[in-house]
């Protein structure tokens, strides 16, 4: 008997691989994937399900194909940029296959609410030549991934789950349905897919390359690729995910053209075909890049036909969909509104909590960087990035999780100087350590300020792995010289001590790491 | 039935829980509802926004689309104006007057609120005072959600579980202190709701709600209210500063007289 609960998209899909039989989830916080991880997590006791964070992207999906060779059912969390720093263990795994069902559930986030880029993680399932499934609402988010695991255990694949923004952090009620069991433990017998040694990774390649046609069966044959007709044959338009929505939102529901939505890839070649016998012109509407659009346009586009989508401009190429963008691609009339009663809202950016630590290491930096007029930080992933901005004015870079210190290091090389870095500790222990071992090991002239505070703050305060003495002991293990590791507690009251501190080592002609301990202020609040 | 709703404010002053609340009474009424909101960085003291949707049919887009919103419901009186192209013509702007003044450009006083008093259909609420009052100043997200609920299809008394829900742990009196600010925010609502119904306009309302203690605003006295208000005495009430009166028959009379 169906219950109904109220849930995220993010949590649909937990929920979904709950129901499924998972015996781990694995993941990095990032938003907007955070609250899947967090609600397995939360139910993970009672369960009886394996939910720690990992270090980062890469370790969980690692240790989630670890849990599939072993037989068993495992889902993987992060946001779309988090999937670069997996990258290498997801292309590979649609290599070696699975065991055990294997659910990546990537949060894409178009229009960079929260992220650096947009990148779609379509293109990564195409790319490591697995299917992906795209759901358009909460409920398909839910049914999708209880379906996703037979299909992954079918074709002894990974499947990629995409998810967006919108759909993860909107909420609606959900229809669940009977659940199943965990699997037994069940490792593989023979050794050679799991083993990518040439000989066996190409046997094991030209495998993945033959199912592709399955693949493409699949995607024609799939309950989430829908073509319906409509009575207006003078365009037809092809929608993915939850624009889908949209587009039945500014029609009221009943629209006149005809529709493929696709919620399942590789792309339904055939149902593309098919709309296209039936109209002349096909409006594009895509969440993310141009992926369906630039399929159907090929280098010579489609004889006798007009494509219209992101890339001549019907629709935006850049930020997230809307049904405003919708309506508009569509040639419907724009909506009034009431007019606003003010001619300039000014913005209202995020800021650094008051009380927060980060704000006076700032001041502090700001202070020891005076005789280097004009000189910033290279920065990193977190809540310090907002140091870019007034007051703070602190920094000049923000890339990708680990880049302050690997940057630093190769301006410093460039002959910069003093070439200081900022990292927090759960960002250090994500992708900053091995840059840091390698700025050791050649004593690059540079300075690294690990903002200790003690948790993973931009995301919700979860846990973080290297933090307080344990984080002195990683910094003193990768080699560090100890005369060039220092620990403050920031504090503006203890400026000019600080400073001095800082100075010295801006003006040390090596590698030296200043850890900047205080703890989060979001911390203290929730009593952690 | 369908009812679109815009909640804005500012990071941290319990937008969510707002929307966790009527998520809930929807879902508990058996409607349907989808309902958007903001994670992430622009937590830490920025604009955020929720988009909810709330419908006895299914709902097909989470986000609402431009000029359709039934109402902007916002914790922050300038964060309103940032989200006006969602709302109908028609919709009703239900806002506190509390200002968070935590960029350097915030508007001069009282720019803001004379806009929101500009609008066609504006509340203004003084949920600081209403919260404050009730020994409860975190609880300004609450009376907000009190102050619109008359134009939702809940019952202040459906909230109670859910209150319960949310806070039962804390004790039963703040349970009951969460009632009693979502009880106040009502009125309010209710109150100012009732004049502009009447044909008062939102500046009118407005500053007539500024002037009368909110405890004891009573929504069926808005419509002989409305009779009188364009009157000298009602004139001089209106444009005074003094301190806030009870809403009762004694001021009505002082108010027509």
């Amino acid at each position: 008997m169906a219950e109904r609960e109220l849930l995220l998209g993010d949590e649909a899909v937990a929920l979904g691989a709950i129901h499924a039989g998972i015996s781990g989830a694995y993941g990095y916080p990032g938003t907007p994937s955070t609250e899947l991880f967090e609600y397995v997590q939360g139910k993970a006791q009672e369960e009886g399900i394996h939910a720690v964070w990992s270090a980062n992207e890469k370790v969980a999906y690692e240790e989630a194909l670890g849990m599939s060779f072993a037989g068993r059912r495992s889902v993987i969390s992060m946001k779309h940029v988090g999937l670069n720093v997996a990258a290498d263990a997801f292309v590979n795994s649609g290599v070696t296959g699975v065991n055990g069902g294997l659910v990546l559930c990537v949060a894409d986030d178009p229009g960079m609410h929260s992220s650096q880029n947009e990148q779609d993680s379509r293109f990564y399932a195409k790319f490591a030549l697995v299917p992906c499934l795209e759901p358009a609402d909460q409920q398909e988010a839910y049914d999708m991934t209880r379906k996703a695991y037979a299909l992954s255990e079918s074709l002894k694949l990974p499947v990629v789950m995409r998810l967006v923004t919108r759909l993860a952090h909107s909420r609606a009620d959900v229809a669940t349905r009977e659940r199943e069991p965990q699997k037994p433990l069940d490792p593989p017998t023979d050794f050679f897919n799991f083993t990518l040694l040439p000989t066996n990774a190409r046997v094991m390649y030209q495998r993945l390359a033959d199912q592709q046609p399955r693949l493409q069966e699949l995607s024609e044959a799939s309950e989430w690729n829908t073509l319906t007709d409509g009575p207006d044959h003078s365009r037809g338009i092809i929608v993915n995910g939850i624009a889908v929505n949209y587009l039945g939102e500014v029609y009221g529901g009943k629209v006149p053209h005809p529709v493929l939505k696709i919620g399942q890839y590789p792309v339904p070649v055939g149902k593309i075909r098919a709309l296209l016998e039936k109209v002349d012109e096909v409006v594009v509407i895509e969440e993310g890049y141009p992926l369906i659009e630039e399929m159907i346009r090929g280098v010579s586009g489609v004889a006798g036909k007009t494509i219209r989508g992101k890339l001549d401009g019907t629709v935006p190429r850049c930020g997230e969909m809307t049904p405003s963008i919708v309506a508009k691609a569509m040639g419907l009339p724009a909506a009034e509104s009431v007019k606003a009663s003010m001619d300039h809202v000014p913005g209202r950016p995020p800021k650094l909590c008051p009380g927060c630590a980060h704000a006076d290491v700032f001041a502090i930096v700001h202070e020891a960087l005076s005789p280097w007029p004009g000189l910033k930080m290279f920065s990193d992933i977190g809540c310090y990035t907002l140091g870019f901005y007034a007051p703070h004015n602190a920094i000049h870079s923000c890339v990708d999780m680990g880049a302050s210190i690997s940057m630093a290091a190769g301006a410093a090389h460039a002959g910069f100087h003093p070439a200081v870095a900022a990292i927090g500790d759960s960002t250090f222990g994500h992708s900053g350590m091995t840059g840091l071992m390698t700025a050791i090991r050649d004593n690059a002239p540079m300075t690294l300020i690990i903002l200790d505070n003690g948790t993973v703050a931009m995301t919700g305060t979860q846990k973080t792995m290297c933090t307080g003495e344990d984080l002195v002991n990683i910094v003193k293990g990768l080699g560090i010289d100890p005369d060039h590791l220092k620990v403050i507690e920031p504090h503006r009251a203890r400026m000019a001590e600080q400073v001095k501190i800082l100075r010295d080592e801006f003006e040390y002609r090596g590698t030296s790491v200043i850890i900047a301990r205080r703890p989060c202020v979001q911390l203290k609040r929730k009593g952690g | 039935m369908k009812f679109d709703i815009i909640l804005a404010g500012v990071g941290g002053q319990g937008i969510l829980t707002i929307a966790y609340l009527l998520d809930h009474a929807a879902i508990r009424k058996g409607l349907r509802f989808k309902q958007a909101e903001v994670h992430g960085m622009a937590q830490r003291g920025g604009a955020v926004y929720s988009h909810m949707r709330i419908s006895d049919q299914p709902i097909l887009s989470d986000l609402i689309p431009e000029g359709h919103a039934d109402m902007i419901l916002s914790v922050e009186p300038l964060e309103v104006q940032r989200y006006m192209n969602y709302l109908r013509p028609g919709g009703v702007v239900i806002s506190n007057d509390e200002p968070v003044k935590n960029i350097p450009d915030y508007p001069q006083d009282p720019g803001v609120i004379d806009a929101l008093l500009a609008l066609p259909r504006a509340i203004l609420v003084d949920a600081a005072g209403i919260a404050t009052a009730a020994k409860m100043s975190k609880a300004q997200n609450m009376v907000m959600a009190g102050a619109a609920t008359p134009f939702l299809p809940f019952d202040i008394q459906e909230y109670q579980p859910i209150i319960q829900g949310l806070f039962g742990a804390k004790g039963d009196h703040v349970v009951q202190a969460n009632m009693s600010v979502l009880e106040a925010g009502w009125k309010v609502g209710a109150f100012t709701k009732a004049l502009l119904d009447k044909g008062v306009s939102s500046a009118v309302a407005g500053r007539l709600v500024m002037r009368l203690d909110p405890l004891t605003l009573q929504p069926a006295m808005a419509g002989d209210l409305a009779g009188v208000l364009e009157g000298p005495n009602a004139r001089a009430f209106l444009a005074g500063t003094g301190d806030r009166v009870a809403c009762d028959a004694a001021m009505l009379e002082s108010l027509s007289a």
